[in-house]
């Protein structure tokens, strides 16, 4: 046995070596060495950890709040109104949904640029014709596309959430420049995008309470889900995938310990 | 050699009819089967093969991804994320490639790391390491571009960093610059241009590869007690033994691999790579990915751009003559008690710059890095020259049999202690 013993201390040592290795470039994440980090509430979402999946009930409260509120400033442009089918809406609510959004197409055979409604192949309508566009119409902000937002800032579902409740009164003495915003969990606190959620700012279908906290956990879900579509399956597979590497695994090192058999080491 | 039909000893008749005119089978089996390996590799010697395995794998799903790529700047982006959306498991294949680059690394910096602690840099496998670190800079500058390529936040300024580190270099620094660019700033040519040597290079990868593998063939594999096999009872043949021994390392390889993969993908990553690149918009902090961050370290460390630059290149470089640097005729650690202890504090100095190079170049992280830069290279050109010299090594075994046997039969306790002659 003291040779199994050996032979998994160095399998052992060599993994330690790995994980630190790992480790050592991670602990200090990059998005904490990037300036101040505020430290973020865990808001608690469903889909957090490794076994997490979406809410749907939430998800769709979510895609309300993008609709009525959101989306007034904010694209998404890496989504189509055929995936909206994954938080489990009909293909007939998605086909209603994407017939009340007036997108642009053509040229049309007479060479020109016309309006219709979204089919389920379409894009997000974005709400402006390019950068200077919206940058004019927000006081020179750029609303950014949320297609990616959750995976675009560290801890990206707890950020959003802490950002989206945290209008609050600046401290006093606080300079605040011209038409921006105090926020508690915005770099430097000072932001360009106002409060945009007031209680019953929506009215839920399904009769939840329009609470801030609930509208910001739900349109948080919405835009998790929209950045990582594929997680529910990625996670589905990765279990499978860990479970049959541990069985091949046990199996391998069954043969080689068969294999070793009759060597003295 | 004679011209003729090489003597096969293959029995299948196709195959023999092949290998009488072009022995790969014959070479297969003398290199792969037949190969005399030490008896007694500890898990260490797992990491060669485990990198080639993951230079195929990065090579396959690199040219899936690129099926679907668009190096232009105004389509990258959103090329990459249409394989992560819409491209049939392409999400699968891109966090393979991507997790598959810190895979590399890790594996690869094991590797070396073995090398470094058994000595296999050393005569006469000088030339085996000088290839792998050629194999080591052809990666780094294959994972930098790489990186460029999603033409994120961190890949745009990731890579005007980098490529300005050239304008140091006195007098045609600028030049090279912009030649490098293809501009005056980093863009669209230089977009695509990194997007041609990203595809090109892991090729140039493969063929030192293959070198690395053929000169490991003419020396034969080092040993974890870094003497010489003195005959057969030293040795196995490589299969059954080690294919069988390297297929556990594989398996516990894939489980850590498809863990990353399959639920912290982006953990690895940098949160701003998923920000469209905007040349008007500069990140808070720049950082490179988590493998460069030791030599982004030392870069900052000096407080001179050009002599930052040197010293980080100098890091690397060092590596080329690490051989000869280390004047003592043990390999292996084991037998050399300060040596030993001196790598330890190197390794420690390695992971204290990976960490002080995500920090921001502010106190005590700065004065932390000139530390372990010192050290860093204080134990190549220092302390390994002097310990060759001062340093008395224990007692080497006999062979390589001996101490392994001694453990399992009833072998004579003075045979295996009796000290080698030191060269």
């Amino acid at each position: 046995m003291r040779d199994v013993k050996r032979g998994f201390r160095n399998l052992i040592g060599a993994l330690v070596l790995g994980a630190a290795t790992t480790l050592g470039a991670t602990l200090p994440t990059p998005a904490q060495a990037a300036g101040e980090a505020i430290p973020l509430p865990n808001a608690g979402f469903s889909f957090a950890g490794f076994f997490g999946t979406f809410d749907r009930g939430a998800a769709q409260r979510g895609l309300q709040v993008y609709k009525e509120v959101c989306a007034a400033c904010h694209g998404m442009y890496h989504l189509s109104y055929r995936n909206l089918t994954e938080i489990g809406l009909s293909e007939d609510q998605v086909r209603a949904i994407a017939a009340s959004v007036e997108v642009r197409d053509g040229p049309n055979d007479m060479g020109e640029m016309f309006d219709r409604p979204a089919r389920l192949s379409d894009r997000f309508r974005r709400p402006f014709a390019n950068e200077l566009a919206a940058r004019a119409a927000n006081n020179g902000a750029y609303p950014p596309d949320l297609s990616t937002i959750t995976k675009a800032r560290a801890n990206g579902a707890n950020y959003l959430h802490a950002l989206l409740t945290g209008y609050v009164d600046p401290p006093p003495g606080f300079a605040l420049a011209d038409g921006m915003h105090y926020n508690a969990y915005f770099p430097g606190h000072q932001i360009a995008m106002p409060n945009v959620l007031n209680p019953d700012q929506v009215e839920y279908a399904d009769g939840t309470a329009a609470t801030v906290d609930q509208m910001a956990r739900d349109v948080t879900t919405f835009l998790a889900w929209a950045a990582e579509p594929e997680t529910e399956q990625r996670r589905a597979m990765g279990i499978k995938m860990m479970l049959f590497l541990i069985v091949l695994g046990g199996l391998t090192y069954a043969v080689k310990r068969k294999v070793w058999a009759d060597v003295k080491h | 050699m004679a011209i003729g039909l090489h003597d096969s000893t293959i029995q299948n008749p196709v195959l023999r009819w092949v290998d009488q005119r072009l022995p790969v089978f014959t070479m297969m089996q003398k290199e792969y089967g037949t190969f005399p390996t030490p008896r007694n590799f500890n898990y260490f010697w797992n990491f060669g093969a485990l990198a080639m395995v993951t230079l195929m794998i990065m090579i396959a799903t690199g040219v899936f991804l690129s099926m679907n790529y668009t190096p232009h700047t105004a389509h990258a982006f959103d090329s990459v994320e249409r394989i992560m959306r819409d491209v049939n498991y392409g999400w699968l294949i891109r966090y393979v490639h991507m997790n598959g680059a810190s895979m590399f690394f890790i594996v690869v910096f094991i590797h070396i790391w073995r090398g470094m602690y058994y000595g296999s840099y050393k005569a006469p496998r000088e030339l085996l390491w000088i290839l792998g670190v050629v194999i080591f800079l052809l990666m780094m500058a294959t994972a930098f571009m790489g990186y460029v390529l999603p033409w994120g936040q961190m890949s745009f300024w990731g890579a005007t960093v980098i490529t300005n580190l050239f304008s140091a270099i006195p007098l045609v620094g600028e030049s090279i610059v912009i030649w490098l660019w293809g501009g005056f700033s980093v863009d669209n040519p230089t977009l695509n241009r990194f997007f041609s040597l990203h595809y090109l290079l892991p090729f140039m990868i493969a063929g030192v590869v293959f070198l690395h593998v053929a000169a490991l063939h003419i020396t034969g594999s080092n040993n974890p007690l870094g003497i010489d096999p003195k005959g057969p009872q030293d040795t196995l043949p490589f299969h059954p033994y080690y294919t069988a021994k390297d297929s556990v390392g594989l398996v516990v390889y894939f489980i850590v691999f498809a863990f990353l993969v399959f639920f912290m993908p982006n953990y690895l990553g940098h949160a701003d790579n998923y920000i469209p690149a905007n040349p008007l918009v500069t990140p808070a902090h720049i950082v490179p990915e988590w493998y460069f961050l030791p030599f982004y370290a030392i870069l900052r460390a000096v407080p001179d751009k050009l002599g930052g630059v040197l010293l980080m290149f100098g890091s690397i470089a060092v590596l080329f003559v690490l051989p000869w640097l280390d004047t003592s005729p043990v390999r292996s650690m084991r037998f050399r008690p300060v040596a030993k202890w001196s790598l330890y504090l190197w390794l420690v100095s390695f992971f204290v710059l990976m960490w002080a190079g995500a920090k921001p170049a502010d106190e005590p992280y700065v004065t932390i890095s000139r530390i372990a830069t010192a050290y860093y290279f204080a134990y190549f050109l220092v302390i390994l020259p002097l310990l060759g010299r001062l340093e008395r090594p224990l007692s080497l075994p006999e062979s390589i049999a001996m101490p392994v046997l001694r453990g399992g039969g009833p072998v004579l306790a003075g045979a295996a202690a009796k000290p080698m002659e030191k060269a």
